[in-house]
């Protein structure tokens, strides 16, 4: 009995120490449930504003709306840059494991052209990994039903319908309009410095060049927002609240497309340039640089293929040469020249001197030649102008000094940006004594003002300079400003705001003298002129200059000989113009680079400009650029 | 006096069934299939429909284990532990790597994870082992009930799994501190415990380091490591006290919880319900917690005490680790929200060992008269 009665003490004893123990769990329990609680309570409660905002972080994303692009119509209104909707193919390289190998599989499914690989490739260079990139653009209705039965294969990749770019005219002005590309880093710290961040958020294109990069600012547009909810995995779900943008602004160019078209096709093979600049407001009408490029090229990145053919190639398509070539004037300056001398009193209209044919400054040896090997016999300023005559401009140049020739020069814009409404002008060259002292620390010579009398030597001009030279002489001797905006036609009101003309106060200048210029240069177009096929049969007057730059020094004694040297050393065709000479409508300036005479190459160039200017005509036969011509220059 | 056939059924059916506990299991479970459904996207009820039939499988095992008398139970303790330990011997020496652990055991027919097993099994093995020394335990009782459980322990945390083997090792701690292991013992240990934490550090792997940094700074590592708790914390902060309500969670519903509806489904229950359905959730848990605690308390041998209790509290450390470790205040650790989460294996393993409560429950007068 005892032996049980100790089991039933033990038992007993156990039983109260479990209850004990069950106990104190149990309050264990309540303890660490009361944890619980004070932490949902800290979550829920106390914080919840805080994980409330980051909830909302989590499922909304804010999606730019990328504005539409303003489009870009010449002055009668067609169209040189608009915008079209397709579908591209996207890839984020980041989001795909082996580039590579999926774009391989992709081939299987729609079409991938070696150029878009080529395209890719380049890129993906230039960019960063997390940025989408386009792998096939215009991609058909039946392209992308394919790829998205296909989809789950491609993580990373991805249908976008995005509006891209098109210049319908293709080469046609290229120059003038430019292009956009995408965004690079330089543009990007560009926009920055801008503090215009946000409104380009969504946006992977800017104008680069032309009409395009200068007025990037008024082509852009508002961007617009919309908040999205997203799940997890950045995916769409619905949206929330959207912000429309504000669609960029339409620009109305100067540029007259026809005229464009005609100028561009008179060029024929040549290279070259031409600006035709209406003198009364300073609009540009045509601004050609020969050859040029299919803008469209760019829009979506150029492949390699391309850019080196463009960028190599002989011809320098990409060089805008309307504003950054950089010619001698040649014979074309001698109007100016003309008009200082008057102007400062070292020649009158009576003046003349007996040309034999070349030029020697007193107490040396060495002769500046003339075009004519015999000389003009007796010549006054006049008959210099009409023939071209280099000695009386030798000796003209001689005793005005180079100085006062800068002076006056610098007048009608040499030596200076025009202002032109497009980025990339070259200044030119308009020297002087101190320039030279600058440049080479060497003293002026006197044989270096001869040269600058035939605007050969160190002078240099862009053709867009020799044009506005040339429109402010048409307008007698009021600067003329060229542009290129005509008109903004706002996208949110529809108003169309007009650009005034910028032109200037008018210069110092006898209206006699510019008569007595204007006279000359009228009789450049008419026989015993070196322009006179240019103008034969033309129902106006045409008041012109031409002009040949040499491209290759000759020795002493050296004749020229236009078939015996290659082509790339032939001479500048020059040419400035403009019509009607009573009431001047168009001014311009012509090179055609190894285009040999001025009168031969680059004048029948004017006449089809401005036939179709003045007369509205449009060239039925066109003759060939070239050949002999009895008046030379 | 004839019995009405439905009430003869419902007699059958419920002889060995607790009441009360059955009522909260229902309660919880209900909750759950609700919760299943809203974590599945809200769009399917295939989840929902899968969590019903889990559930269907899972109360048959319960109404049979509420069938198994103690006794028997207690005479399986031995080769259910025996077997267990032989299994997690082979997945030392033969198992299949996954993931970096050994965890698996290939039978040819099927894999097993050995470890599932011991959950069970070390509790009932201990409860068994104290049953048998019933009369004056020893220090050396004690020292071989260590044993007991530091082999199965020990072997799944080479695997490495150590998250299941601090759930054994708890589930079999709490027999022997029910047993009535010494106080003096258990501080010493718990001093031991402590010293030892530096030499445990540098023991852990690298994952598991990871694991517990990202817990003390889970931002450290936002989109790795720590995204799981920083996003379950987001959900159920911005629940609120009245929550988003029903489907309308958005953490939940566009994915931003991960595993939302298995280990992380307390993310969307506090996100759709607030602080409100948190606090009903851990009231259905503290009744029926309370419920196996009395079922405990009132059992009449050694073993039913020790296994009602164990399961009881064993039941209360999956609940905490869960929420602890969702709410972010415990690493993370694999464990699902008990009777929640979707999934079967382990909704089984619940409900049988509540069958085990229940059977515990209603046999006692039969063993005491």
């Amino acid at each position: 009995m005892i032996v049980v009665g100790q089991a039933l003490r033990d038992q007993q004893h156990e039983l109260t120490v479990f209850r004990n123990r069950l106990m104190l769990a149990g309050l264990g329990i309540l303890v660490a449930f009361g944890i619980l609680l004070a932490r949902f309570t800290w979550l829920q409660v106390v914080q919840r504003e805080y994980y409330h905002v980051l909830a909302e972080a989590n499922r909304i994303s804010v999606v730019p709306v990328v504005p539409n692009r303003g489009l870009i119509v010449d002055r009668n209104g067609k169209v040189l840059a608009a915008n079209y909707s397709a579908y591209t193919l996207e890839i984020t390289p980041s989001k795909v494991a082996n580039v590579e190998t999926a774009i391989e599989d992709l081939a299987k499914v729609i079409d991938i052209t070696a150029r878009d690989r080529r395209r890719f490739k380049k890129l993906q260079e230039e960019s960063k990994n997390f940025e989408s990139l386009p792998i096939r653009t215009r991609l058909t209705e039946e392209e992308v039903a394919r790829f998205a039965v296909n989809r789950y294969r491609f993580p990373g990749f991805e249908i976008k319908a995005r509006l891209f770019r098109s210049y319908p005219q293709g080469e046609v002005a290229s120059h003038a309009i430019g292009y956009i590309g995408r965004i690079n880093e330089a543009d990007v710290k560009r926009i920055e410095a801008a503090d215009l961040t946000t409104n380009y958020k969504g946006t992977d294109h800017i104008g680069k060049l032309g009409i395009e990069g200068a007025y990037e600012k008024e082509l852009h547009g508002l961007t617009g927002t919309e908040q999205v909810e997203i799940d997890a995995g950045g995916r769409a779900i619905r949206s929330l609240a959207r912000s429309e943008p504000i669609s960029g602004n339409n620009l109305v160019v100067t540029l007259d497309l026809e005229l464009q078209k005609i100028a561009e096709e008179a060029f024929q093979n040549y290279r070259g340039a031409l600006v035709a600049i209406d003198p009364r407001s300073g609009e540009v009408l045509a601004l050609v640089s020969k050859p040029g490029y299919d803008p469209n090229l760019f829009v979506d990145g150029i492949d390699p293929q391309n850019w080196d053919a463009l960028n190599n190639s002989p011809d320098k398509p990409l060089n805008n040469r309307a504003l950054r070539g950089q010619y001698p004037p040649g014979s074309t300056i001698k109007p100016f020249m003309g008009l200082a001398a008057l102007e400062y009193k070292k020649r009158t209209p009576e003046f003349a001197i007996s040309d034999p044919g070349f030029y020697s400054l007193s107490g040396v040896a060495h002769r500046y030649r003339d075009h004519k090997k015999d000389g003009h016999g007796m010549v006054n300023l006049h008959k210099a102008i009409v023939v071209s005559c280099d000695t009386y401009f030798y000796g003209l140049a001689t005793e005005m000094g180079v100085d006062s020739i800068h002076r006056f020069l610098d007048q009608y814009g040499f030596g200076r940006p025009t202002g032109i409404d497009i980025e990339g002008e070259l200044a030119g060259l308009n020297p002087s004594q101190e320039w030279k002292q600058r440049r080479f620390k060497q003293k002026w010579y006197a044989g270096d003002t001869v040269s600058i009398g035939i605007g050969q030597g160190y002078m240099l001009t862009t053709p867009l300079q020799l044009a506005v030279a040339t429109a402010t002489l048409a307008n007698n001797g009021v600067p003329v400003h060229p542009r290129l905006l005509k008109a903004v036609q706002d996208s949110k009101t529809q108003e169309t705001r007009q650009i005034a003309s910028k032109n200037g106060e008018a210069l110092t200048v006898k209206p006699e003298h510019l008569a007595i210029m204007r006279e000359a240069m009228i009789d450049v177009t008419r026989p015993g002129g070196t322009a006179v096929r240019a103008a034969a049969g033309a129902p106006y007057t045409i008041a012109a200059k031409t002009g040949t730059a040499q491209v290759i020094g000759m020795k002493q004694g050296e004749t020229y000989n236009e078939k015996r040297i290659k082509e790339e050393h032939r001479d500048h065709a020059l040419f400035i113009a403009f019509a009607p000479a009573d009431n001047p409508t168009l001014a311009m300036a012509i090179l055609v680079e190894n285009g040999g005479h001025g009168g031969s190459t680059a004048a029948p160039i004017a006449r089809e400009v401005f036939d179709y200017h003045i007369l509205g005509k449009k060239p039925a036969v066109r003759p060939k650029l070239g050949g002999d011509e009895d008046a030379s220059d | 006096m004839r019995m009405p056939v439905i009430s003869r059924a419902f007699e059958f059916v419920s002889r060995r069934i607790d009441g009360p506990l059955m009522a909260a299991l229902a309660l919880t479970l209900a909750l759950g299939v609700t919760v299943v459904y809203s974590a599945s996207g809200g769009g399917s009820i295939d989840r929902a429909l899968g969590q019903g039939r889990n559930l269907a499988v899972a109360f048959m095992a319960l109404w049979l284990f509420a069938h198994v008398p103690p006794q028997l139970l207690m005479r399986l303790a031995l080769p259910v532990y025996a077997a267990g330990l032989a299994l997690l011997i082979s997945v030392a020496l033969f198992g299949e790597i996954r993931n970096g652990a050994r965890r698996w055991l290939n039978l040819g027919f099927t894999t097993i994870q050995p470890s599932e097993i011991m959950k069970i099994g070390v509790p009932l093995m201990l409860a068994w082992w104290f049953h048998r020394r019933e009369e004056g335990l020893r220090m050396l009782d004690f020292a071989f009930a260590a044993v007991i459980l530091a082999l199965p322990v020990g072997l799944i945390a080479r695997q490495p799994d150590l998250g299941t083997s601090l759930l054994i090792f708890a589930s079999g701690f709490f027999v022997i501190f029910l047993a009535g292991l010494s106080w003096k013992i258990i501080t010493s240990m718990a001093v031991a415990g402590a010293a030892s934490l530096p030499f445990l550090w540098s023991m852990l792997h690298d994952y598991q380091r990871q694991r517990v940094l990202t817990l003390l700074d889970p931002m450290q590592d936002p989109l790795g490591a720590g995204y799981h708790i920083i996003q379950s914390t987001i959900a159920i902060g911005s629940g609120g006290i009245l929550g988003k309500g029903w489907l309308n969670g958005t953490q939940a519903q566009l994915d931003f919880v991960p595993e939302r509806s298995t280990d992380f489904i307390l993310a969307v229950f506090g996100e759709e319900f607030g602080l409100v359905g948190n606090i009903v959730l851990l009231t259905l848990y503290l009744l029926i917690i309370g419920r196996g605690l009395m079922i405990a308390a009132n059992a009449s041998t050694v073993f039913s005490r020790l296994a009602a209790g164990a399961i009881t509290l064993t039941f209360f450390t999956y609940a905490f680790v869960n929420m602890g470790m969702v709410s972010g205040i415990l690493p993370v650790v694999g464990v699902p929200l008990p009777m929640i989460s979707y999934g079967g294996t382990a909704l089984l393993s619940i409900l049988a060992g509540f069958g085990i409560l229940m059977s515990i429950s209603t046999h006692k007068q039969l063993v005491s008269s």
